[in-house]
């Protein structure tokens, strides 16, 4: 435990370090502000007390931002060879994968964390369903551990950033809308087995407030599978 | 802890990277690995820290066999990684800290070995400076501060003295000599008089396959074998010379190197010397001898005899 928690603490360094943390709070920050409360279908041209617009804007811009995040993960210490010194250290390929996930889930979780005012604005200004907040928070924090996951896996398979940032970006849109517009082409088992598949209708169903354990199970069954694609990509190094 | 390695064997695709290795190095003793590139080196450094599977084979750690127990083992094991990767966006310090956390120091020991690891590499003026900014040789000291940074028993270290200058060259040795005594050390290079300066035995392997094994004294008598002296004798004719030198008994051959200046070079037979006759023969002659030479087989050549077919 001690162990993952230095290389997600050496991580998170590295983000702020490198500036990358910064722009991408900046960026997601004006995004989302932006939309939600200036421009578009924003809060005070729908005149509702409610936060769906932001979700829907955090919705798209953190699809675009994780695989930003995630591709040097891994990619960036294969290619500078860095990988070898890291893992012939006292740590598993577990550890460092579970640090590597870590660190970006909590840049994410810190950069909602800045967007809670808006809630606190919201809720002071109207009648806001507070259930559903917190509904849609735990909503984005779910999709950001899915592509995180997904965009870590896309890192240990390549040393090309490039490459891992597109391949994360690809794999994810199937997730994010190609699965959902299948299953509205199919009818029967396939369409159900596609929009069981679609992380939007998951991300949809948790955002209206309504927390159930199929879509956590949903969830939680991608980050698994990604953080553990990602351990065997690592571990494969050993076989032949 | 000693380290035994049997039969170890490693293939990449077709070829054939470690073929059947057997060695042990002891505690307190300073394994030098010599090799041309691509003799598979480095495969059988990154096998033992546990960086990639053994093909087969054992690789055994005190009584442990890395294969089962790879995570207990590389606490014990400090590894300086061929090229020395670093994280460049880090500061001296904060990367140390880093490996020692990583390694397992307790946490209120670690800014204790941090100061000493930047005594001991020279580092103190750099500390503070973020990897990327440091010199080749700065960074390969950093590199070694790393691997030492826990106090392993084990230190495999993949050319530690690239990029050093000489003054940092003799330092570092006389660091790692001084490690390796009460340490297991492997080191590999291609720099051969620092195997010998440094190194208590030598391994010399080529295509994967253990060529030579002993000290830098066994491995020279392997591969002398014959005595050879270069001579220089005034007052003589080179002929007569010539002559009374291959009267010797213990002498096998002699050559006319250069006749004006009566040189000449002499092989003694194996295992004979043939000094005190040839001093011997000047005095009952009269000759000066004015110069006697042992010619000493050079590692360098025993190296090039090894691994070149």
């Amino acid at each position: 435990m001690h162990t993952i928690w230095v290389i997600t603490k050496r991580e998170l360094q590295s983000f702020f370090d490198s500036l990358i943390a910064y722009i991408m709070l900046v960026l997601f920050l004006g995004f989302s502000g932006f939309f939600t409360w200036l421009y578009g279908s924003d809060i005070f041209l729908v005149g509702q007390a409610s936060l769906e617009g932001f979700f829907g804007i955090a919705f798209w811009t953190l699809f675009f931002f994780i695989p930003a995040l995630t591709m040097r993960l891994l990619a960036e210490e294969k290619k500078t060879g860095t990988i070898e010194m890291l893992l012939t250290k006292a740590v598993t390929d577990r550890e460092v994968v579970i640090g590597k996930f870590l660190s970006t889930f909590l840049l994410i979780s810190i950069a909602l964390a800045f967007t809670l005012p808006y809630a606190i604005t919201v809720y002071n200004i109207g009648n806001l369903d507070v259930g559903q907040v917190i509904c849609g928070y735990a909503g984005l924090l779910l999709m950001s551990g899915a592509y995180i996951s997904i965009g870590l896996y896309a890192s240990s398979v390549t040393n090309n950033q490039i490459v891992a940032f597109l391949s994360a970006l690809f794999i994810g849109l199937f997730f994010h809308l190609i699965f959902d517009v299948l299953s509205g082409n199919f009818t029967g088992l396939a369409g159900q087995v596609l929009s069981t598949l679609s992380l939007s209708n998951h991300f949809e169903s948790i955002s209206r407030g309504v927390m159930d354990t199929r879509d956590l199970i949903y969830f939680f069954s991608i980050i698994l599978l990604g953080l553990f694609l990602s351990e065997l990509s690592l571990t494969k190094r050993n076989l032949d | 802890m000693d380290i035994r390695i049997e039969n170890l064997s490693k293939r990449y695709g077709a070829q054939k990277a470690v073929d059947q290795l057997s060695f042990e190095v002891k505690t307190g003793e300073i394994l030098g690995f010599l090799g041309p590139n691509g003799a598979g080196k480095s495969t059988t450094m990154k096998m033992i820290t546990g960086y990639i599977g053994i093909g087969s084979g054992e690789v055994r750690i005190g009584d442990k066999s890395v294969q089962e127990y790879s995570d207990d083992l590389k606490k014990h094991i400090g590894y300086l990684p061929e090229n020395n990767p670093l994280y460049l966006d880090m500061p001296v310090i904060d990367y140390l800290g880093f490996c020692a956390a990583l390694q397992g120091v307790a946490k209120e020991k670690i800014e204790e070995r941090i100061r000493l690891m930047v005594r001991m590499c020279g580092l103190n003026a750099e500390k503070h400076k973020k990897i990327g900014e440091l010199s080749k040789g700065f960074r390969q000291r950093v590199g070694l501060a790393q691997a030492m940074i826990h106090d392993p028993e084990i230190l495999i270290l993949d050319e530690p003295t690239t990029g050093l200058d000489p003054n940092q060259i003799v330092e570092i040795r006389k660091l790692i000599r001084e490690l390796g005594k009460e340490k297991t050390v492997i080191l590999s290079t291609h720099i051969l008089p620092e195997v010998e300066a440094t190194c208590d035995r030598i391994l010399i392997i080529n295509k994967g396959k253990i060529v030579a094994n002993g000290t830098a004294e066994s491995l020279r008598k392997q591969a002398t074998g014959q005595e050879i002296l270069k001579l220089r004798i005034e007052d003589g004719a080179a002929d007569q010379i010539l002559h009374e030198l291959r009267r010797i008994k213990s002498v096998d051959l002699v050559e006319v190197m250069d006749r004006s200046m009566n040189r000449f070079e002499l092989q003694s037979r194996t295992g004979a010397s043939s000094k005190r006759e040839v001093f011997n023969l000047c005095v009952d002659k009269g000759w000066v001898l004015t110069e006697l030479i042992p010619i000493e087989t050079r590692l360098e050549d025993i190296f090039r005899n090894l691994t070149t077919n």
